[in-house]
């Protein structure tokens, strides 16, 4: 079973465990590289990719600002199509009733296609807790799940780890729940991914309940729309007698039609393809074909309140394809651990608060500022999420949230500055304070107390001999 | 009771939809302007849908409509077990029909052979609908080889001519190349759980 990010410190802390790692930064650096290059050059291919990007914006926007319009209509056309609608309005009520689906068909086990939303819920532990297994099925998932490990990328969740280490954790883990790995197995990937094949094979071969989540829901035919490489997807979908697909409320595309902008989008932003190896569409129950039970759990979960937010309510327009991760120049050197959630990188620092509201908790608060606002992943996502002004607005939420109580170092300092530059006379004191302390040496220097911490990761600036007013006093500005 | 009201029988359902109407309260709700770019509109190039379709390292077998089951024959040389669904329009020597075969029976089959409803020429995918001649979709999954024969005027150039084409399929399935993952260090590898080998039998007429 795979670990969970509760009780995870803040990015700070997080991020300067993770910044020690060398084998992990030369890693990602590998890997975000290796993407990136991939995504710009069949982005390149296509012409008029900034309209494509605009027509992703403009229907999410769309569908945000007739959400209930567009629900309703989905869950209309799903039961038409013999598929059974739930609604949850938290992560604990989308897990009872997957649960209850699972253990009204009295099944130990279930199949799961990778998906972002079931993590976000945590329901891999919550059926674990009913004595039921959660099979990952995805060979990342795969391997984070066997070695007790959490996720670090949103495509591709194993990227912290090397061939060797997954060498071992198959040869060690795989026995103990199906069939081992080969004993003469190697690392090369080709041998690895043969390994994963054979020993998931036996369990989708017996699979009786699958789980999956969506990347799009079509409103005005209720199909739902898998998108993926292995063909795990392909066979949960396909061999089990029973679906449940849990599905995020943001999901919802109005048209068929929409999915044309989409397909397009997502495999280019995401894994740098033309087009993903396999996309399923189905919709509800297909007679003769495939599951003959469809559950759809239509997911609230934080969503209502990220759109309640004016600034961000864009970032529920995005389709996950962690194009903002591959660019931004924190993640690639930190890694995905340190945002101490499943939604990593930039997106992952705007979607946690939105969804959980500033003051939550310290380490969702600390997430906006897991930032340099380069701007990166504005330019890189493929739905124009603005989350540069996202991260800055979210900031000043974790300000207000974090009024009162007691002031911090940076507030004190804002607190003193605000006072002294509030009048001349005190300005004309500092300054003299200050060109007194210019004519040391403070190189390399420290400042005690509270400016401590200031210091630690910069260098002290050398104030000036002489103040700007001085000067001019002096000069009269021309010398 | 207009749609979208409470049905007062779903707590949560009332209470989602409630959720998102207090969200956009206030908002200006007003229909968005036209959000399609125009179609492309221009002719499929079946020459690069056999560059691309090769990119993903699937083969692709060129041929002639009276060459159809001779090529097939040649793609399923040496392979164990053949099934083929029902409406395929071809023989194909030794194949089994399917008849709703279970999931482990066709694991014990090598190879199917199925017709594809459409293509697209900018990204070298085949898109089924699973009618008559291209079976449901476990049979093109399971087997570990699968041959795809689709005639040069089934592709289309982009993906939106092809959402166009198989829209109110209440099932699809778009296919890119064999199975393939780059899970492990961002090497891709073809072949995981979805056939390891795909054959493209392209069939052009006699010009």
């Amino acid at each position: 079973m795979s670990g969970t990010f509760v009780g995870m410190p803040a990015f700070p802390e997080a991020a300067a465990e993770a910044l020690r790692n060398a084998q992990l930064r030369t890693n990602l650096a590998h890997a975000t590289g290796t993407i990136r290059a991939k995504r710009l050059a069949v982005v390149g291919e296509v012409e008029g990719w900034e309209d494509l990007r605009r027509a992703g914006a403009a229907i999410k926007d769309e569908v945000l600002l007739h959400l209930d319009e567009h629900l309703v209509e989905l869950e209309r056309n799903l039961q038409a199509a013999g598929a059974t609608v739930h609604w949850a309005r938290d992560a604990a009520e989308a897990c009872r009733i997957v649960s209850g689906i699972a253990r009204s068909h009295r099944v130990e086990e279930v199949l799961k296609i990778k998906s972002m939303v079931t993590q976000e819920i945590g329901l891999n532990e919550a059926l674990a807790a009913d004595g039921i297994a959660a099979w990952e099925t995805d060979l990342a998932e795969l391997i984070v799940q066997l070695g007790d490990d959490l996720p670090s990328h949103i495509l591709v969740p194993a990227i912290h780890r090397n061939r060797a280490e997954i060498r071992e954790i198959f040869l060690r883990e795989m026995g103990g729940v199906g069939r081992p790995a080969p004993a003469d197995l190697t690392d090369d990937p080709a041998r690895l991914a043969e390994a994963a094949r054979l020993h998931l094979r036996e369990k989708f071969l017996r699979a009786k309940v699958a789980v999956s989540g969506a990347n799009f829901a079509v409103a005005d035919s209720g199909a739902l729309v898998v998108v993926e490489s292995e063909g795990n997807g392909r066979m949960c979908l396909t061999l089990p007698e029973v679906l449940i697909s849990v599905v995020g409320i943001e999901k919802v595309v109005p048209t068929w039609s929409d999915l044309e902008v989409f397909l397009q989008l997502l495999p280019r932003s995401s894994t740098g393809e033309r087009m993903n190896p396999y996309t399923s569409t189905w919709t509800g129950v297909v007679p003769g074909d495939g599951p003959q039970e469809v559950h759809v759990v239509l997911l609230d979960n934080g969503r209502t309140r990220a759109l309640a937010d004016e600034v961000g309510r864009q970032a529920l327009r995005c389709i996950r394809c962690s194009a903002c991760l591959n660019v931004c120049p924190v993640y690639e050197r930190t890694g995905g651990h340190a945002y101490g959630s499943v939604y990593p990188g930039p997106i992952g620092a705007i979607l946690n608060p939105l969804l959980q509201g500033p003051g939550h908790d310290e380490q969702t608060d600390s997430l906006p500022y897991a930032s340099t606002l380069c701007g990166a992943c504005f330019e890189a996502c493929p739905v124009l999420i603005d989350i540069p002004s996202i991260l800055v607005d979210l900031r000043a939420q974790v300000v207000d949230a974090r009024r009162g109580g007691v002031p911090g170092g940076e507030a004190l300092a804002m607190k003193a500055a605000a006072r002294t530059l509030g009048s001349a006379r005190k300005v004309r004191r500092a300054e003299r304070i200050a060109g007194l302390v210019g004519r040391l040496d403070l190189r390399g220097r420290r400042l005690p107390g509270p400016g401590k911490g200031w210091t630690r990761e910069r260098d002290l600036p050398q104030p000036a001999r002489e103040p700007f007013r001085a000067w001019w006093k002096r000069t009269g500005g021309r010398g | 009771m207009s749609p979208g009201e409470s049905s007062g029988t779903n707590p949560a359902r009332d209470a989602v939809l409630a959720a998102v109407r207090r969200a956009l309260a206030g908002t200006d709700r007003a229909p968005r302007a036209a959000r399609h770019r125009p179609a492309a509109g221009r002719p499929a190039d079946v020459d690069l849908f056999v560059e691309r379709v090769r990119d993903y390292r699937a083969e692709v077998v060129r041929c002639r409509p009276d060459e159809v089951a001779g090529s097939v024959g040649s793609a399923l040389t040496g392979v164990a077990g053949v099934v083929v669904p029902e409406g395929l329009g071809f023989d194909v020597d030794g194949a089994l029909v399917d008849d709703g075969l279970g999931a482990r029976e066709l694991d014990a089959i090598e190879g199917v052979v199925t017709l594809a409803a459409a293509a697209v020429a900018e990204t070298g995918t085949i898109v089924l609908t699973h009618g008559p001649g291209q079976g449901r979709r476990a049979l093109s999954l399971v087997p570990d080889l699968h041959v795809c024969v689709v005639a040069a005027e089934q592709v289309l150039a982009d993906v939106p001519a092809a959402i166009e084409a198989v829209a109110g399929q209440p099932v699809t399935t778009w296919i890119s190349g064999p199975s393939a993952t780059s899970d492990i260090e961002l090497i891709r590898v073809e072949g995981v759980h979805g056939p390891r080998r795909l054959v493209v039998v392209l069939v052009e007429p006699r010009s």
